[in-house]
């Protein structure tokens, strides 16, 4: 793995380097170092070709960072160097260049553990991403476990993905799918109320997301969890919007289990984890199967692998493994708490200066906010402000995100949404702001 | 700007102030069309005459631009069309936005969504009021994308 320090570093020209050098003075504010908001930007920037680039003319402002993050070139390098010098099938393999990518698969699995603080290896699943994470963890213990009248409860912020599995595995075992309601525009979730719940009924597991892809609201995972497991009910914390963008650590939140995307985290697409607690996955019948997580088979029977691997059936996502380590360990030399500060530093400033919009509506809470605001611009219809955004070269996310439940309840068929980086500009949201005013007078409304 | 063949000056024109806004009451024919995609929705409703002919055409909806301003627009241009005559128009119109063929006869100023051949993307906000339109002559009611 190459750290961002010494990983190849390209030189590109910078289309505001001036911008850069005004925007890195650091400033001292109530006695702590409030480093300016450009300055992960300054630092690491380049090392991303991907950003840049000219769309329709104009230099690219990448804001859609929460659907998929962009790859530094020790990634891209990483994956290639992969291909090109160590690939072939993982396991079982006595020849070289096999021993060489069971290694490297098997050492980005323990060093996943380590940056998400996982007790051990074994209770690393490599995934798809995020959706196959929590469809693993529904089918795999919830088919077995639910009991007609048990409880799954989730919030009524998830994600499509934290969801429809939930209600799927509620009709297929009989169990009740309820939800804790968001309240209002803020969309917060009153969390005092959430151990009356989980003594009133028989819930099972609780689901939820530990920050909002729409209303980019923090949900308190450390005391959420803390909770349930008093009350003996198990968690699974959807940490997409989270892995890439703050420090985490399983065994300080207590979750039972925690999963995320590589592609969210400048890794790879088609690579995620699953974290789970050794001893219940320990208890879990496989998900799929096939290669790789056999232990002995005849015409009329088979036996489970034990571990991680039980649970990836068929050649596993090697490149995508190694490559999600390369981001891992790349986000690392980054800093992970700098990362967070930033983005929501950023996540902050487009708020506060969307707000001044006349005819705006922004979900989510005013402060505490992660790094994305999702928002309705007058009657201007997400996909006309999008498609107008495109024009001059930013690129943002319009649609239900995802969320349509959350969306109809709020009364919105679809909301635009920027969300950042640490290697966004402050610059950048000017330069969304600005489109967004010309938007207002282009469409009219 | 490119985004100008896109929305042309009569698009913005009846995503402002769309045309034939509003409900008919049965027994004129309805229509709903919804794209799942972006949760776009447009109801078409159609009242014809004892001989078949279209009278009034209405609709209501909650859609992009291209779509409010393709439903409106189709709705002023469907008076005194017999069912089949409003078919090939839909047929004419879908055929125009996604064939390289010279556009029909009768086109005129459904040719303002000429721009959307460069936005794939958007094929589907400008087709979704016409296939609402088709499942109220066809009398499905419901028509998902």
């Amino acid at each position: 793995m190459r750290h961002p320090s010494n990983g190849p570093r390209q030189t590109y020209t910078s289309t505001s380097a001036a911008e850069d050098r005004a925007g890195c003075n650091e400033r001292l504010t109530g006695g702590c170092l409030d480093v300016s908001t450009d300055l992960l930007a300054q630092k690491y920037r380049a090392d991303f070709p991907i950003l840049e680039q000219r769309v329709n003319g104009h230099p690219l402002v990448y804001l859609d960072n929460a659907a998929s993050t962009q790859h530094p070139m020790c990634v891209i390098d990483e994956i290639a160097r992969y291909y090109r010098e160590d690939h072939a099938n993982v396991h079982r393999g006595i020849h070289e260049l096999s021993s060489r990518a069971t290694r490297l698969y098997e050492d980005a699995r323990a060093q996943i553990a380590r940056f998400i603080g996982a007790e051990s290896q074994d209770s690393i699943i490599f995934t798809r991403g995020t959706t196959e994470g929590i469809n693993l963890v529904a089918t795999a213990w919830g088919s077995a476990r639910l009991r007609p009248g048990d409880v799954i409860l989730i919030t009524e912020m998830e994600h499509h993905a934290n969801l429809i599995p939930w209600q799927i595995l509620a009709r297929r075992t009989g169990a009740l799918l309820q939800y804790l309601p968001v309240q209002g525009d803020e969309g917060s979730i009153d969390w005092s109320l959430l151990e009356r719940r989980l003594q009133e009924a028989p819930v099972r597991i609780l689901a939820f997301t530990h920050i909002s892809n729409v209303l980019a609201c923090l949900n308190p995972a450390n005391e959420i969890c803390a909770i349930a497991r008093k009350n003996g009910v198990l968690t699974l914390v959807d940490a997409a919007q989270s892995a890439g963008h703050a420090p985490i650590n399983v065994q300080e939140i207590g979750c039972d289990f925690l999963v995320f995307s590589g592609h969210k985290c400048c890794g790879p697409t088609g690579i995620g984890v699953l974290y789970g607690n050794r001893a219940i996955l320990a208890d879990m019948e496989p998900y799929q199967f096939g290669g790789e997580m056999i232990s002995r088979v005849t015409y009329e029977t088979a036996e489970w692998k034990e571990g991680p691997h039980r649970f990836e059936a068929g050649t596993p996502h090697i490149a995508g493994a190694i490559g999600l380590a390369a981001a891992l360990a790349y986000l690392d030399g980054v800093g992970r708490r700098a990362i967070q500060s930033t983005d929501h530093r950023l996540g902050q400033i487009g708020y506060q200066k969307l707000s001044t919009l006349p005819g705006i509506r922004i979900l989510g809470p005013r402060n505490d906010r992660a790094g994305l605001v999702s928002f309705q611009l007058g009657r201007i219809h997400a996909h006309d402000l999008v498609a107008y955004a495109n024009e001059f070269g930013i690129a943002l996310r319009g649609g239900h995100h995802c969320a349509q439940p959350l969306m109809r309840k709020l009364g919105l068929q679809a909301t635009a949404r920027a969300s950042f980086y640490f290697y966004n500009r402050e610059s950048e949201i000017d330069r969304l702001i600005e489109v967004m005013q010309t938007s207002i007078r282009y469409f009219g409304v | 700007m490119e985004i100008d063949e896109l929305y042309q000056t009569i698009i913005l024109d009846h995503s402002k102030r769309p045309r034939n806004f509003g409900e008919l009451p049965p027994p004129a024919a309805k229509g709903e069309g919804y794209n799942p995609a972006c949760g776009d929705e447009v109801v078409v409703f159609i009242a014809r005459s004892p001989e078949g002919k279209i009278e009034q055409a209405k609709f209501v909806g909650q859609a992009c631009a291209i779509c409010m301003a393709s439903t409106s627009l189709m709705t002023t241009r469907l008076k005194g069309k017999t069912t089949a005559e409003a078919l090939d128009l839909k047929r004419a119109f879908i055929d125009f936005l996604t064939k390289d063929a010279p556009p029909a006869e009768g086109l005129g100023n459904l040719q303002a969504f000429g721009g959307v051949k460069k936005f794939p993307l958007r094929l589907k906000c400008a087709t979704l009021g016409w296939h609402a339109l088709q499942t109220a002559l066809n009398g499905e009611g419901h028509k998902r994308l």
